[in-house]
C-alpha cells in the first residue's frame, strides 16, 4: 500500500515536471537567443567576422516603395489583398563592371527605380531617362517583380517585367536605353503574377521566360466583376494564375509552351527558381506555391514532369514565399529553403529546408526537411531569403526577411484571419465575408534573421548582432558585392517601406573568389549570353561547393550574376570547374583568390 | 477532446446507456477508433493532413504506453488501450507544431492528467482538450492546432457530417452535437450583429475541419459530460455561449478553452449534487 502511494505520488511529480517542460524547453531557448547582442561593428567583427551598415540614404538611394490600391471593393481588405509588389533585381544593365539595383513601384503612376552604381559608394536612379520607370500606368497594372537576362544575346540584360497587369519585357539597347518589345514577344495582354524567371530550359543557348500567376489571369484587380478572387482554400488552393513557359524563337518573339512541356498548375505561384537539381545539366524548376504545396518539375530538356510528392517537397501543404538554392553543407548539392509562415500560439507551418537526404540522387532524389535540425525553421511571416556567404567563411549563410501587414501595433487581424482561413470554400473564396482590416497589424514589425551557417548543420541568428535591424515588412531579398571588394552585400524591398541597403564589412583574414561568366551562344549553340544556368564548383581546401547563375531566385528577386565564394582564412584553391548551359566543361586550375575571375565559355 | 464512444475504462463505472440495436457487430467501443482512423486516413490519403506519420505515431504510441504503465500502477490491470489510442490519434489530427516532442509531452499531458486530476474517482477534464489547452497556453511558440487540414471544401465537409451525425445517433447523443450546432449558429448571427463582421464570417469556423471534430467528439465524451440529458444540453450551451464570449475578445482558440472551462466546472457541479443526494440518502437511512 506504501508502495502504492509512493508510485502515485510519483506520478504527481511527473506531471508537474510534464507541465513545466514547455518552460524550461522556452528558457533553453531563451538562453541560446540571449547570445545576440545589440549592434556593435567591433564586437561582431571579432565575434562573427562581419558586420552590416544600413547606408541607402548615404548611398543617395531615397526609394520608398508604395502599394497598390485595388478594387474600391476589397477596400476592407486592401491591406491583406495588396500586400506584395516591393521587389529587387541586381544588373550590370551597361557593362561597366559595376552592380546596379533596379526596384519595383506597385502604386498607380508611381514609378520604378534603376540605381546606377557611380563606383563612387553612391547610387544615381536614372529608370526614368532610360525610360523603365513610368510603368505603372493607369490600365496597364502595377509592377511586382523584375527579372533580367540577356534575351537576344547581345550581351547586355534586358529586362523583364513582371506585373499585375500588363507584363513588360524591355529590350536593354545598349545600356543606353531601353525598349518595350512586349508586343512583338507575344507576351500575354493580362496576367497577376509575382514571379518570373530566364532559363534556358531546352538548352538551345536562347533564354526563355516561365511566368507563374498568383491571382487569376481574369481578373483585372481595379476593375472586379466579382469580388470572388480570393484562394479557395488556405492549404489547398487550385484557382490561382497560370503558368506560363515562354519558349524563345529567337527572333524576338516567344512561344508559350507549357501545356507542351508538361507544366499545368493553378496554384498561387510566389516564388520560382530552377537549377540543375540531378546533375542533368537541365534546369528543373521548383516553384513556392502560396496557399498549398511547393511543386518541383524535373525537366529533361524537352518536358517537364512534377515530382513534388516523390521527392517530399510536395506533401505538407503551407504557404510557400520563396525559393532559394545553396550548397549548404559544401557537398556539391542544393538545399532549398522555402518560406512560410509562424505566428506563435496561432500558425506554426515553419520554413522549410529541404536538404537531399543521403544516397539518393538523380531521378530517385529524395527531400528532407531539416529547416529545425538546421535552426532556420522559424522566422515569423518570412518572405524572401537568399543564401551567401557573408563572412567570407566558405560556407553559405541565410538572409532572411519578413514581416506581413504593420500597422497598429496593438491591435491584431489575426483573429479574424484564422476563424475566415478555416472555413469553407464558398466563403473563403469571396472578398466580401472577410472582416475588415481596421488598421490592424497581421504579423507586422517583425524582426529579421540572419543565419550564419556553421558548416556542420548548424545555423545561428545573428542579424541583431550584426546591425540587421529594421522591422519593415520585408519582400524581397538581392545579394551582391556592389562595391567589387569581396564581399556580399545585401538590398532589401520593404512593401510600403524603404528600400534598405545593408553594406557589409567583412573581418580581415578570410578570402574569397568571384566568377562573372558569359556564354558564346551563337546559331543554337554554346550557351546563353547571360549564363544563366552555369555551373562553377569549385574545390578548396579539400571541399567543394557549387553555385549557380539565376535567372531569378528568392522573392520576387534576382542576385547578381556574379558568382561570390567564401574560402576562409588560409584557402588553397585546388580548381574551378565550369559548367555551361551547353554542356561544355571548363576547369581553372588552381585560381589565385582575392580577385573576379571573368569567363567567356570557350569556343 | 476525442474520447466518447469508447469503453469505460477507469471505474467508476459511467452509467449504462440504453442499449442501442446492434446494426452491425462492432463493439461501441471501437467505433470512436474506427471512424476517426478512417477520417485520418482518408483525410490524409486525399488532401495529405499529416505532415508526418511519425508524428502521429509518436503521439499514439506515447498515449497508449502511457495508459498502460499508469493502469498498472493505479488500478494494477492493463487498462483497454481504445481510449488511449484515441487521446493519441486526436493529439495527432489536431496538434500542428514542426517539432516532435510537442506530439509526446501533449499526449502525455492528457493521458497523466487523467489520473492526477480526480475528483471522488472521476476525472473531470477530456483528456486530450486538457493536453492541447494546455499546450496552447504554455507553448504558444511551438504549437497551433489544426485548423483546415483537410481543405475548406464541402465534399470530405458533408461525408464527416453525415457519418458523423450516424454514429452519434447511433450512440444517443445526438442531441449534443445538435443544441451545440445549433448554439454558434445563433451566437454567430449575434456576434455578426455585435462586431459588424459578415455574418459568413462569423459561421466560417463551424464549416471547418477542426470542428467536424469538435462537435462529433470532444464535446460529446461520455466520461467528462454530465449524466441527464437535459444536463448534457445545458452544458454544451453553455459552451457554445463561453466560446462566444471568447469569441468576442478574439480567442483564436475559443472553442478548446470554452470545453476546457465549461466541462470541468459542470462536472464538479454534478459530483456536489450527487454527494449531496448521498448525503441526504445516508441520512435518510439513518433516521
Amino acid at each position: 500500500m506504501t508502495g502504492n502511494r509512493i508510485a502515485r505520488a510519483l506520478v504527481g511529480i511527473f506531471f508537474i515536471a510534464l507541465l513545466a517542460t514547455p518552460f524550461v524547453i522556452k528558457r533553453m531557448s531563451a538562453a541560446r537567443d540571449a547570445g545576440q547582442s545589440k549592434p556593435d561593428a567591433s564586437t561582431a567583427l571579432a565575434r562573427h567576422g562581419f558586420y552590416l551598415q544600413e547606408v541607402s540614404h548615404a548611398a543617395g538611394i531615397n526609394f520608398i516603395h508604395q502599394a497598390p490600391k485595388l478594387d474600391p471593393q476589397l477596400d476592407a481588405i486592401m491591406p491583406e489583398v495588396a500586400s506584395m509588389g516591393a521587389s529587387v533585381s541586381i544588373v550590370d544593365f551597361d557593362r561597366d563592371g559595376w552592380p546596379d539595383i533596379y526596384v519595383t513601384n506597385s502604386a498607380i503612376g508611381s514609378k520604378n527605380a534603376l540605381y546606377r552604381n557611380m563606383h563612387d559608394g553612391t547610387f544615381k536612379d536614372v529608370a526614368a531617362e532610360l525610360g523603365i520607370a513610368d510603368v505603372n500606368q493607369p490600365g496597364t497594372g502595377v509592377s511586382t517583380g523584375a527579372v533580367w537576362g540577356d534575351f537576344d544575346n547581345d550581351g547586355y540584360e534586358d529586362l523583364f517585367l513582371i506585373k499585375w497587369g500588363r507584363p513588360e519585357l524591355f529590350h536593354n539597347d545598349h545600356g543606353h536605353g531601353f525598349t518595350s518589345v512586349t508586343g512583338q514577344a507575344g507576351l500575354p495582354p493580362w496576367l497577376n503574377a509575382n514571379t518570373a524567371i530566364w532559363l534556358d530550359y531546352d538548352g538551345d543557348g536562347l533564354l526563355d521566360l516561365f511566368i507563374g500567376g498568383y491571382y487569376s489571369e481574369d481578373i483585372d484587380l481595379w476593375h472586379l466583376t466579382t469580388t470572388r478572387i480570393m484562394p479557395d482554400s488556405f492549404e489547398y488552393a487550385r484557382n490561382g494564375g497560370r503558368k506560363y513557359l515562354f519558349h524563345n524563337l529567337g527572333n524576338g518573339k516567344f512561344e508559350e509552351v507549357s501545356a507542351r512541356v508538361g507544366i499545368d498548375s493553378h496554384r498561387w505561384a510566389l516564388a520560382a527558381a530552377a537549377a540543375d537539381l540531378r546533375g542533368t545539366g537541365h534546369p528543373d524548376l521548383f516553384l513556392s506555391n502560396d496557399y498549398g504545396v511547393s511543386e518541383l518539375y524535373f525537366n529533361d530538356g524537352k518536358r517537364f514532369h512534377e515530382v513534388g510528392q516523390q521527392t517530399g517537397v510536395g506533401f505538407a501543404p503551407k504557404s510557400g514565399m520563396n525559393t532559394a538554392f545553396g550548397d549548404i553543407l559544401n557537398q556539391g548539392r542544393y538545399s532549398v529553403y522555402v518560406s512560410n509562415i509562424s505566428e506563435d500560439g496561432i500558425l506554426i507551418q515553419g520554413n522549410n529546408l529541404w536538404v537531399p537526404q543521403e544516397g539518393t540522387a538523380g531521378d530517385t532524389i529524395k527531400y528532407q526537411n531539416l529547416a529545425r535540425d538546421f535552426g532556420v525553421e522559424l522566422g515569423g511571416w518570412s518572405f524572401g531569403a537568399q543564401f551567401g556567404d557573408l563572412n567570407n567563411d566558405g560556407t553559405l549563410d541565410l538572409y532572411l526577411t519578413n514581416g506581413y501587414i504593420s500597422l497598429d501595433r496593438n491591435r491584431s487581424y489575426w483573429y479574424d484571419f484564422s476563424k475566415v482561413a478555416g472555413g469553407n470554400s464558398t466563403i473563403i473564396g469571396d472578398a466580401k465575408n472577410w472582416p475588415a482590416f481596421e488598421g490592424r497589424s497581421l504579423s507586422g514589425y517583425q524582426t529579421k534573421r540572419l543565419w550564419l551557417n556553421d558548416g556542420a548543420g548548424k545555423f545561428v541568428d545573428v542579424a541583431q548582432s550584426v546591425g540587421v535591424t529594421d522591422t519593415y515588412d520585408g519582400r524581397s531579398v538581392a545579394l551582391a558585392d556592389l562595391w567589387n571588394r569581396g564581399v556580399l552585400d545585401v538590398v532589401v524591398a520593404n512593401q510600403s517601406g524603404p528600400l534598405l541597403l545593408y553594406k557589409n564589412t567583412v573581418a580581415p583574414g578570410n578570402q574569397w573568389i568571384e566568377f562573372e561568366l558569359e556564354g558564346t551562344s551563337s546559331n543554337h549553340s554554346g550557351s546563353n549570353r547571360s549564363a544563366i544556368g552555369a555551373q562553377v564548383t569549385l574545390f578548396w581546401n579539400g571541399q567543394r561547393q557549387v553555385q549557380e547563375v539565376s535567372g531569378g531566385s528568392g522573392f520576387a528577386a534576382q542576385n547578381d550574376r556574379r558568382l561570390h565564394f567564401g574560402l576562409g582564412r588560409n584557402p588553397h584553391i585546388e580548381k574551378a570547374v565550369i559548367r555551361w548551359p551547353s554542356g561544355k566543361t571548363q576547369t581553372v586550375n588552381k585560381p589565385t583568390a582575392n580577385q573576379l575571375l571573368k569567363m567567356k565559355e570557350p569556343a | 477532446m476525442i474520447q466518447q464512444m469508447r469503453a469505460p475504462a477507469l471505474p467508476p463505472q459511467a452509467p449504462a446507456q440504453s442499449k442501442p440495436k446492434p446494426w452491425f457487430s462492432l463493439d461501441n467501443r471501437y467505433i470512436a477508433p474506427a471512424f476517426i482512423t478512417c477520417i485520418l486516413l482518408v483525410g490524409h490519403l486525399s488532401f495529405g493532413i499529416l505532415e508526418s506519420y511519425q508524428k502521429t505515431l509518436l503521439a499514439i504510441v506515447t498515449s497508449i504506453a502511457l495508459e498502460l504503465v499508469l493502469g498498472q500502477i493505479f488500478f494494477h490491470k492493463w487498462v483497454h488501450p481504445a481510449s488511449a489510442y484515441i487521446s493519441g490519434i486526436s493529439v495527432g489530427i489536431l496538434l500542428r507544431s514542426p517539432a516532435f516532442w510537442p506530439y509526446a509531452l501533449c499526449s502525455a499531458i492528457s493521458i497523466t492528467s487523467k489520473y492526477v486530476l480526480r475528483v471522488k474517482g472521476r476525472h473531470i477534464w477530456n483528456p486530450s482538450n486538457f493536453g492541447i489547452s494546455v499546450m496552447l497556453f504554455l507553448a504558444p511558440d511551438t504549437v497551433a492546432t489544426l485548423s483546415i487540414q483537410w481543405g475548406n471544401y464541402l465534399l470530405p465537409m458533408l461525408v464527416i457530417w453525415v457519418l458523423g451525425s450516424v454514429i452519434i445517433w447511433r450512440l444517443h447523443r445526438f442531441h449534443i452535437t445538435g443544441i451545440y450546432v445549433a448554439s454558434f449558429i445563433a451566437f454567430a448571427l449575434l456576434r455578426s450583429g455585435i462586431t459588424g463582421s459578415p455574418w459568413l464570417s462569423e459561421l466560417a469556423p463551424i464549416t471547418g475541419p477542426m470542428y467536424q471534430l469538435f462537435i462529433f467528439f470532444m464535446i460529446t465524451d461520455p466520461k467528462t459530460t454530465v449524466r441527464s440529458k437535459r444536463g448534457q444540453c445545458l452544458v454544451v450551451f453553455l459552451v457554445a455561449l463561453v466560446e462566444a464570449v471568447l469569441r468576442l475578445f478574439q480567442i483564436v482558440y475559443a472553442p478548446f478553452y470554452a470545453l476546457f472551462m465549461v466541462g470541468p466546472t459542470a462536472m464538479l457541479i454534478e459530483i456536489w449534487l450527487d454527494s449531496r443526494r448521498a448525503n441526504a440518502a445516508k441520512l435518510a437511512v439513518a433516521q
